[in-house]
């Protein structure tokens, strides 16, 4: 008797537990889902080959958002060109040189906390830091970036790193390669998925990045060129949506950057996941 | 019948834990030894001393002296890539790159500077042919060498490590996970390989130490207890430990 009503009061707390979960679940999907028709639904009819495809005009009241699109593309190459090496160096500095055990965990831990810092800081920073040196430009934005996606790359790559089997090594070694080879032959690439999901990881968020941008790219929207133009300042599409929304009052404008924006960041979230897949789908062979 | 290896009083330590205790022993060429003993007592920790491997692994210690051919092998002036091309080695566990099984054989030539197709194409070819593997992959070259069987896999290994030309060969417990065909198959290619080489090999399993071994070495808590041709140690130990060990009182 005892156990038996001991054992509804347990079912009846599952099932109120089980309901409450549901409830959260559903509402973070309801969420999330109305946020994306809602931009989709204002973004889209907004979205004309026009708007893409040409540049805005003060004169005639004209928007057009291709300027803003290119120095998107221009700050993602120049960001990605500079961090790259940085990154995937530093890293494999770290797991396959360093022999002080310490400091590797300093640095990782500093890395850890880099990533978490508001995005706002890098932007006074990187003000401080390049745009009072080289002008308010795309590269100064490009510079800031790099700090802000340095310990994407490096913890990704490091990550992967680490999941290249010691035996790989040892095989190498066993064999007489040097240091430099066995990290060219046999460990770089074993990491190329890290190196991938990173960079994907770090498109998505320059994509998404404004506060960092606003201090330090400026908000032109004159047409520019890869790369003699890196040193002039240029908006990204997230930079653009708050000048349009912000200050011209142009949501319909705003909407379209923001469904432009969002597609591109689901198709990133998607080419990570696929990326991921392919490689440990090799790796199982 | 001259020795390959020298060692003199050599002593290992992880740290502060010392796992070889005075090691003196003389490797004799051209034959197998057999490394035997219980779990934990440093034999791979002493194979691999032998090419230096356990460079590799922060925080050892090692004093003493070892002798490749008369010269120390931790002079200041040995390269020790060298020395690992002299003194190959071959895992546990299968271990080929993820990467073709041309690639894989030639991976050790290449890396000592021949880049010459023909000759690069020449010692794949023999040397798959001294581990008795080429018939199995001759008509897959090009495909990735983690589609072989593990037995497959292991040949792959010996091959790699034959395809740099050594002539001192450390295997350590090559058969342990391997199924009994495979097993097999190894050892007659190890006792095949004993005409031109030096081979070392350490072996959980007595009966595979009597098969395939000359010399046999038991090692306990990181002492050698006692070195000797195999028929001897196995008929007549010198010291009860051996004796305990090989009727199977422990271990
Ligand atoms: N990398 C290492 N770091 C610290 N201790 C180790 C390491 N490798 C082996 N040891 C220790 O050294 C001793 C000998 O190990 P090992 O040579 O692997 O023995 P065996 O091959 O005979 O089983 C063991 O006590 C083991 O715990
Ligand atoms: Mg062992």
């Amino acid at each position: 008797m005892l156990n038996r009503s001991l054992s509804k009061k347990r079912r009846g707390y599952e099932v109120l537990m089980k309901a409450l979960m549901l409830l959260s679940v559903g509402l973070t999907a309801a969420l999330v889902l109305f946020l994306l028709v809602y931009v989709l639904i204002e973004g889209i009819p907004n979205i004309t080959w026009e708007l893409i495809s040409t540049k805005p005009s003060y004169l005639t009241g004209h928007i057009g958002i291709l300027p803003d699109i290119l120095n998107t593309v221009c700050i993602v190459i120049a960001t990605l060109l500079i961090v790259l090496p940085l990154g995937v160096g530093a890293a494999i500095y770290l797991t396959e040189y360093a022999s002080n055990k310490k400091v590797v965990g300093i640095i990782e831990y500093a890395a850890e906390t880099l990533s978490g810092i508001p995005s706002i800081i890098y932007g006074l920073v990187g003000m401080l830091l390049f745009s009072n040196n080289m002008g308010t430009s795309l590269m100064a934005g490009a510079c800031t970036l790099v700090i802000m996606n340095l310990p994407t790359i490096m913890r990704t790559t490091q990550e992967s790193l680490k999941t290249v089997p010691q035996s790989y090594r040892e095989g190498a070694f066993g064999l007489g390669a040097g240091k430099w080879r066995v990290v060219r032959t046999v460990v770089l690439p074993g990491c190329v998925d890290g190196v991938i999901t990173g960079c994907i990881l770090s498109v998505g968020r320059i994509l998404g990045e404004s506060a960092a941008l606003l201090f330090t790219a400026g908000f032109a929207h004159t047409m520019l060129t890869f790369p003699t133009g890196m040193k002039s300042p240029g908006a990204t599409l997230t930079v653009a949506l708050y000048v349009y929304a912000k200050e011209q009052g142009e949501f319909g404008v705003a909407f379209a950057i923001a469904a432009i924006l969002m597609v591109l960041t689901v198709i990133i979230n998607f080419a990570a996941t696929a990326v991921q897949k392919h490689f440990e789908k090799r790796k199982n062979i | 019948m001259s020795n390959v290896i020298n060692v003199k009083d050599m002593c290992l330590w992880y740290g502060e834990h010392q796992a070889i205790k005075n090691v003196n022993i003389e490797i004799p060429e051209k034959s197998i030894t057999a490394f035997i003993g219980p779990s934990g007592c440093g034999k791979s920790t002493f194979l691999k001393t032998l090419n230096r491997m356990n460079d590799l692994i922060p925080g050892v210690k090692i004093t003493g002296d070892i002798r490749y051919e008369g010269t120390d092998i931790f002079a200041k002036d040995i390269d020790v890539n060298n020395l690992r091309k002299e003194i190959g080695m071959v895992f546990q566990k299968p271990n080929p790159f993820p990467m073709s099984i041309y690639d894989n054989i030639a991976y050790g030539p290449r890396t000592h500077g021949i880049t010459k197709k023909t000759e690069l194409d020449e010692i794949v070819e023999n040397s798959l042919k001294r581990a008795a593997i080429w018939d199995e992959v001759k008509d897959r070259l090009k495909k990735n060498a983690l589609g072989l069987s593990g037995g497959q896999q292991q040949r792959l290994c010996i091959a790699r490590a034959l395809a740099v030309d050594p002539k001192v060969l450390l295997m350590d417990e090559p058969t342990s996970a391997l199924d009994p065909i495979s097993t097999s198959r190894i050892e007659e290619l190890v006792l095949d390989l004993k005409e031109t080489y030096t081979i070392v090999m350490v072996t959980h399993n007595m009966q595979q130490a009597v098969r395939v071994s000359d010399y046999t070495a038991f090692f306990l808590l990181g002492e050698l207890v006692e070195f000797g041709r195999t028929e001897d140690i196995f008929s007549q130990p010198q010291d009860k430990r051996t004796e305990d060990y090989i009727t199977g009182r422990f271990g």
